[in-house]
């Protein structure tokens, strides 16, 4: 036998085996998760506030335990030894066994939840009762499915964020961005608004009751913030409601665009955000296997700028579905919101058209045109129209299919049910609107660039590999070309990874930010103008 | 149409064919015995350790080479026949071309040790022998102990990814410190020492006597010349430098002398034959640099020259300031300028050497002696900016002003602790002087002003 044929499988060392600390720890967290399932078959314990903290510290220290024993004996560097050897992050066999108990999981959880033991109206049983105790201390309610979610979600970003930050120990801009998504994970999407419930019926609320508000979830990614109950809900909950109503406004129109200025647009995505916050923790074992190629790179322009239009249709007409006619009672009326959208895309369709062509591809042009076109024919087709259907279809029809589509499917069952077949970001750079928004800004008008270090590539390949939104960054890098993509969420990780310090976030002038010239430095200066000759 | 065949697919050879398209629409063939498509070189050490699949270290999908028709012939270059301007392949199938670039890179050095070709003796240069240590090192078990003779950046490499699978190496290096021949004492010194903190057996001034052979012919262990002493070992990776893999041109009329012999527009004695990379060899060594440059960077800059020539715009190679990097395991290493080691520099080169009291950072900074004029910086564990010191480094800039303006060099990611302050210090006290470090500005980092 020729040694080439035997070598063909490169998969040659197989994955270390577990240290006697890593098995105990992978025992401690399989115990916790244990408490979890049996009373998910409706084991019931007697105690369910003190199980419950059993079996959430087991799992965290479980994890915290294995990573402390994968890391803490190795010197600060990348930890990326063996990772296409291991089945779990190679697409392999426990790759898909993870994959289809996550996805079960989603699935019960947004379609099946009396499974979990959701009673409404009545006590709960199974898991979601074993919550209950932590849910009444929290907000004074019996808990639900969301909030089981919603605990065991800040458990895995916590435990993850701590493996997470020792593996890049030496890193500091991983470290602290990481301590950012637990804090707002744990602070603004899990106690704060659980705390806000209990303001409920209080008279600085003037006796209304707030909606669930998690302050930092954005529209269009938080797609029912503007919905007719929602809006009811702060308006007559008195002056904080309506302070808060009003955060949510400022918060799409003013705070995230300075903020994408300045920052691009991983202030949030990789900072803020919990879904990133997740991807960046738990998901981390995965992001080498976001997909590369161009190809899919033109599935994803189209469909995140649908997933766009889309939620900006269907968030009109159910703002529209509820405005009245009358400009006596209410300044906004249904046509002055219309004429107000359609304003607003002009606008920005215009400023795009006039000021930033040339920095976009033939394809985003059309792709552009016909949308601002498609949006605009709506809008002007109800508007000479009359009532009835808000656009072609009714407004809850298009708010349902939204909210199954993208709400549940797409951002739940695919987005991280799939995390270890298709990498840990395939809501954010597939799915999610509002990252499409900021990236439509990061791309034209930010000042954040990964700037690539003259000519020192060697086009080795971590930055792709590792690229978790799968960009091809070497292909500029190699160039000499500042990376300048819309996808990007600023994890950072390419520049961490790079062995020959060649990528640097950061936030420049905005002159000169894309290069489009090929400026590899190294040549002497006539030969480079020759090749960037066009 | 003319054709332009191209032999060798590594990172010399693929540039000159992308920037051939991008200029021209001639037909270009090229000529490859080791891999389908171009991959990047130096990436082959993050296959073994897992990192990355090969397919991984192909910098451009498959569909490129079609699309850019850019044809791709696999086979060994046998034969050159520069009078019939024909080349044959794998000693039958013959290709003309009417322009030949001859970019076939290098092979490993062996220095005519006893028992230097054994099972288990390898290089590591090629494809061929990576796939060769996943053969003969797939694990600890398979290989209780490598040994690695030749202290050069690819021998670290070789001992960090054996490393990388528990397999203990020892590591021979025939000068007193690691790679002392390029780089200043103190950075030297302190690869040592992180070369033991990866529990490597490190054996400096030590050379390889002979390697012996088992029953069948198998490695079985290695004599150390000073002391004498037997190591067992199952693997021996020969890493003590490369040279011109241009055995086959031997008859071809070419001339050769350690590489293919050629002037500054890389052309060799032979009308339309050009050498790039690796293999070429200059007449004369341009400024301080080597005759022979086997660099990634030289290789890609080559290409893009002989492009250039090749499609009617004949140009010298004329490299801009010397820069290179390399990672020495967990630390990063780049070059701008000339720094030389103690070992081989001149008179005027004067040294200032920094270094961080706990932590494995260090800089050292070349500047003449009498006119203070900044000659290079070698940085370990800081990235700096490449644009910045390639524009100090042509505007003459003199030791005083770089040091006041390092903030603007630093390339390191966003809040990463800064060492300029420290740095600048310690120049003043060791130069006598009083320079205040100036704050990073990006209207001088980008020239906006």
């Amino acid at each position: 036998m020729s040694t080439y044929d035997k070598s063909m499988a490169l998969t040659g060392q197989p994955p270390k085996i577990l240290s006697r600390n890593q098995k105990m720890a992978t025992l401690l967290g399989m115990f916790g998760l244990a408490i979890v399932l049996l009373a998910a078959f409706n084991v019931s314990f007697p105690n369910k506030g003190l199980w419950l903290t059993i079996s959430l510290l087991s799992i965290t220290m479980g994890t915290i335990w294995f990573s402390w024993d994968a890391y803490s004996q190795k010197l600060p560097g990348i930890k990326n030894d063996g990772v296409w050897f291991k089945s779990i992050s190679s697409k392999g066999f426990w790759a898909w066994i993870a994959g289809i108990a996550l996805t079960g999981f989603y699935i019960i959880l947004y379609f099946y939840p009396e499974y979990l033991g959701l009673v409404k109206g009545g006590e709960n049983k199974g898991v979601i009762a074993l919550f209950d105790p932590l849910s009444k201390a929290l907000s004074g309610n019996p808990a639900s499915q969301w909030f089981v979610y919603g605990t065991l979600y800040t458990v895995a970003i916590f435990a993850f964020g701590i493996k997470f930050m020792w593996k890049y120990r030496h890193n500091r801009y991983e470290r602290l961005r990481t301590m950012s998504v637990m804090f707002f994970q744990t602070a603004f999407a899990f106690i704060i608004p659980e705390l806000m419930a209990r303001l409920n019926g209080d008279k600085i609320l003037n006796g209304g009751s707030l909606p669930y508000y998690d302050l930092k979830n954005v529209w269009p990614l938080n797609y029912y913030n503007f919905e007719g109950y929602r809006i009811k809900a702060f308006l007559s909950s008195g002056d904080i409601g309506f302070a808060l109503l009003i955060f949510g406004i400022l918060s799409v129109f003013v705070i995230t665009p300075i903020l994408t200025y300045k920052y691009g647009k991983r202030w949030y995505c990789s900072w803020v955000c919990g879904c990133g916050g997740l991807a960046e923790t738990a998901g981390d074992s995965f992001r080498q296997l976001s997909d590369k190629t161009v190809k899919a790179w033109n599935v994803e322009r189209w469909v995140v700028h649908s997933v766009v239009v889309f939620v900006t249709l269907m968030t009109t007409a159910v703002i529209y579905s509820y405005l009245g006619t009358d400009t006596s009672k209410y300044w906004l009326t249904k046509s002055s919101f219309l004429i107000g959208v359609a304003v607003l895309l002009t606008l920005v369709f215009a400023w795009v058209m006039i000021f930033k062509r040339e920095q976009l591809q033939k394809d985003a042009q059309y792709g552009a045109v016909g949308y601002f076109v498609i949006i605009m024919a709506l809008i002007g087709m109800h508007f000479f129209s009359g009532d009835g259907n808000v656009f072609l279809f009714k407004s809850e029809t298009l708010r349902k299919s939204y909210s199954f589509l993208i709400g549940s499917i797409f951002s739940g069952v695919i987005g991280t049910g799939f995390y270890p077949i298709f990498g840990n970001r395939v809501w954010c750079r597939f799915g999610c609107p509002m990252a499409a928004i900021m990236g439509f800004q990061q791309r034209l008008f930010s000042r954040f660039r990964i700037t690539t270090n003259g000519g020192q590539c060697i086009s080795c390949g971590n930055c792709s590999t590792y690229c978790e939104m799968g960009i091809d960054v070497r292909a500029y890098a190699q160039k000499g070309e500042n990376i300048v993509r819309s996808s990007c969420v600023g994890c950072g990780i390419c520049t961490a990874v790079c062995p020959r310090g060649v990528l640097k976030l950061e936030n420049g002038p905005l002159e000169g930010r894309i290069d489009s010239n090929q400026v590899l430095l190294g040549n002497d200066v006539d030969l480079m103008q020759l090749v960037n000759k066009k | 149409m003319e054709n332009i065949v191209i032999i060798g697919n590594g990172i010399a050879g693929i540039s000159a064919a992308r920037h051939i398209r991008k200029l021209s629409d001639k037909r270009i063939i090229v000529v490859s015995a080791e891999t389908d498509y171009f991959f990047s070189r130096t990436a082959l050490m993050y296959v073994y350790m897992g990192h990355m699949k090969f397919e991984h270290i192909q910098p451009y999908e498959n569909w490129f080479w079609e699309k850019n028709r850019i044809e791709l012939v696999r086979g060994y270059v046998t034969q050159v026949d520069t009078g019939t301007k024909q080349l044959q392949i794998d000693g039958s199938r013959a290709i003309q071309y009417d322009k030949l670039i001859i970019a076939t890179g290098s092979k490993p050095n062996k220095f005519g040790w006893p028992g230097q070709d054994l099972h288990g003796v390898q290089g590591l240069y090629s494809k061929q022998d990576l796939d060769l240590l996943e053969v003969n090192a797939p694990n600890k078990e398979v290989c209780k102990r490598a040994v690695i003779v030749g202290g050069g950046l690819i021998g670290i490499e070789l001992a960090e990814m054996l490393r990388s699978r528990d397999i203990p190496v020892t590591f021979l290096v025939r000068e007193e410190s690691f790679w002392n021949g390029v780089l200043p004492n103190g950075e030297s010194a302190m690869i040592n020492e992180h070369i033991l903190e990866h529990h490597i057996d490190l054996r400096l001034g030590t050379n390889l006597k002979e390697i012996v052979a088992d029953e069948n012919g198998r490695v079985k262990s290695i004599i150390i010349t000073e002391t004498g002493e037997e190591l067992p070992c199952d693997v021996v990776g020969l890493t003590a430098g490369v040279s011109p893999n241009v055995d086959f041109l031997k008859d071809s009329g070419i001339e050769l002398g350690r590489g293919v012999k050629v002037n500054k527009f890389l052309e060799t004695n032979v009308k339309d034959v050009y050498a790039i990379g690796d293999c070429a060899e200059q007449h004369e060594a341009i400024g301080n640099r080597r005759p022979i440059e086997a660099v990634w960077y030289t290789g890609r800059m080559m290409g893009e020259t002989v492009a250039q020539t090749i499609c009617g715009n004949r140009i010298e190679y004329k490299p801009g300031h010397w820069f290179n990097s390399a990672k020495f395991l967990d630390i990063e290493y780049q070059t701008y300028g000339w720094v030389f080691s103690e070992k081989i520099r001149k008179e005027h080169e004067a040294h200032f050497h920094w270094r961080h009291a706990d932590e494995k950072i260090c800089i050292t900074a070349a500047f003449h002696k009498d006119t203070n004029q900044f000659l290079g910086m070698n940085t370990f564990g800081i990235r700096m900016r490449h644009e910045v010191f390639d524009r100090w480094l042509t505007e003459e800039r003199d030791m005083d002003y770089v040091m006041e303006h390092l903030s603007d060099a630093n390339f390191d990611p966003e809040f990463f602790k800064k060492y300029e302050a420290e740095i600048v210090s310690k120049y003043n006290s060791d130069q006598g002087k009083s320079i205040k470090s100036k704050k990073k500005s990006f209207k001088r980092i980008f020239q906006t002003a």
